[in-house]
């Protein structure tokens, strides 16, 4: 008998799917089990929408041309409030130590875990998100436009967002360092995504800002994993 | 073939060789940046349509030009330490950052005295000055980064991670000029075989760079040996050193 040999360990070896799916429904159980931890960046975000106008004044022109610009912004200090707790929990609890530990590949592990952060985070913001483009009088040939971008735009918020977290997440104060180390990193995406909704509301093609966008998502997915992994075994030490 | 730089792996070696190259890169930035900032502000022919104020390229390209070259000399340092685990590479990328911050600082302030004649704007939001505002946030993100753990290796291996994910702004801003539309004009003097600047203008603007070049140097080098020896303070090597030249 080997000392790998899997059956003496009593271990029976997942597949990449099983892999993915047990991470991400375990992610996705404990978050249903602290609700808070959803909704609050939600309600964060309506709130933010809510101060623009009050703030500049309920001039309907002027919150027509500038709605794009708020909800991305606000968009991207909410994924900034709720990224904390994609790793924080679990490096305080040790669970995230075992996961190091375990003899399943982290790439898998990292992205069903960034995947469990997008459907509680970003899908939420893009099903209220035509609410809000309503409460910022926003054009109405821009909505298909802010749908796509933030569609396509969230997943690489919470994948970047991601590598900073796992950066930071052994830190004491690490809420202010890793806005400073993030938000530089979402300004392309920013510009890109509310480029796309002007072009749209001006009627004008867009499809050259989504290919950049997706071409966004795609390095993001395929190597962001690598640097949050990285970045987890200097923070676990 | 590379037997001879083994020697150099050893922290006390690597701060000897800082000690003895220190003076070269001193004399040498002092003397360049003399006759380069003289000739360029003072004797350099004037521009037909800027007139005087376009010396300002001789501070603003340089430091623009190599804030850029010091970000890939930080990445390349990262890379090293990753792949061969150098303890000294850590401390070249950690005294690397606050230099590149700095001469970032210096050409966009330089960048946005010298557009407020020529492009009647101090800053406008087009993408070279964009990215390169993004240059500035990184470098101070690493610079955090590394001040934010006690351990000195973990603070290095954390923002030698940021280094590399940051890297993908260099590309965009050395060809944001060419991609997009942009107020800044698109490059001059790297086209070597047909430099779109006299040669009475250009030759002071080469000095001046290889002086900032050694400027950095020198800076970077004193840097290192802080970093060496803070790294190193309970080593017996940096202990003799200390009671020899004695604590201030």
């Amino acid at each position: 008998m080997t000392p790998l040999d899997h059956q003496s360990l009593n271990y029976t070896p997942l597949s990449y799917g099983q892999l993915f799916m047990k991470v991400m429904n375990r992610d996705l159980k404990v978050a249903i089990h602290n609700k808070g931890d959803i909704l609050n960046p939600l309600i964060f975000l309506v709130i933010v929408i809510t101060l623009f106008p009050l703030g500049i004044g309920p001039e309907t022109n002027l919150l027509t041309r500038i709605a794009p610009g708020i909800i991305w912004v606000a968009a991207l200090l909410s994924a900034l409030l709720s990224l904390e707790r994609l790793f924080k929990n679990d490096f305080i609890d040790g669970s995230l130590e075992q996961m190091l530990l375990s003899p399943q590949p982290l790439f898998i592990m990292v992205l069903a875990k960034i995947t469990a952060h997008w459907l509680l985070t970003g899908l939420p913001i893009l099903i209220i998100a035509p609410l809000l483009g309503l409460m910022l009088h926003m054009e109405p040939l821009a909505y298909p436009a802010l749908m796509i971008t933030l569609a396509i735009g969230t997943p690489v918020l919470s994948l970047i967002g991601a590598i900073g977290v796992a950066l930071t997440v052994g830190l004491k104060k690490g809420g202010v360092l890793l806005s400073l180390l993030i938000l530089p990193l979402y300004i392309p995406l920013l510009i890109f995504a509310t480029g796309a909704i002007e072009a749209a509301s001006l009627g004008m093609p867009y499809g050259s800002h989504l290919a950049i966008i997706s071409a966004l998502l795609i390095g993001a997915i395929t190597l962001s994993p690598f640097a949050v992994s990285s970045a987890l075994r200097v923070s676990t030490n | 073939m590379w037997k001879w730089l083994h020697p150099y792996a050893k922290p006390e070696r690597s701060y000897q060789l800082a000690s003895t190259l220190l003076p070269w890169f001193a004399i040498s930035s002092v003397i360049l940046l003399t006759i380069g900032v003289v000739w360029g502000l003072a004797f350099a022919p004037s521009e037909a349509y800027q007139k005087e104020y376009y010396r300002i390229i001789y501070i603003h390209v340089p430091a623009a030009t190599l804030s850029m070259s010091v970000y890939m000399a930080m990445a390349t340092a990262v890379l090293i330490s990753m792949v061969w685990q150098l303890k000294l590479a850590d401390a070249t990328a950690a005294a690397l950052a606050p230099v590149g911050a700095t001469l970032t600082t210096i050409a966009l302030i330089t960048g946005a005295i010298w557009g407020a004649p020529s492009w009647g704007t101090s800053w406008v939001w087009d993408a070279r000055l964009t990215s390169y505002l993004i240059l500035l946030f990184l470098y101070l993100g690493v610079i955090a980064l590394n001040n934010a753990f006690d351990d000195k290796a973990l603070a290095s291996r954390a923002a030698g991670i940021l280094t590399l994910v940051g890297v993908v702004n260099i590309p965009i801003i050395k060809y944001s000029v060419e991609w997009w539309n942009t107020l800044h004009q698109t490059a001059t003097i790297s086209k070597f075989d047909s430099p779109s600047m006299s040669t009475e203008m250009l030759w002071p603007l080469l000095i001046n760079i290889t002086g900032f070049a050694f400027m950095i140097g020198t800076l970077t080098l004193i840097r290192f040996k802080n970093e060496v020896l803070a790294r190193n303070s309970m080593r017996p090597w940096v202990i003799e050193l200390a009671t020899k030249e004695g604590i201030k």
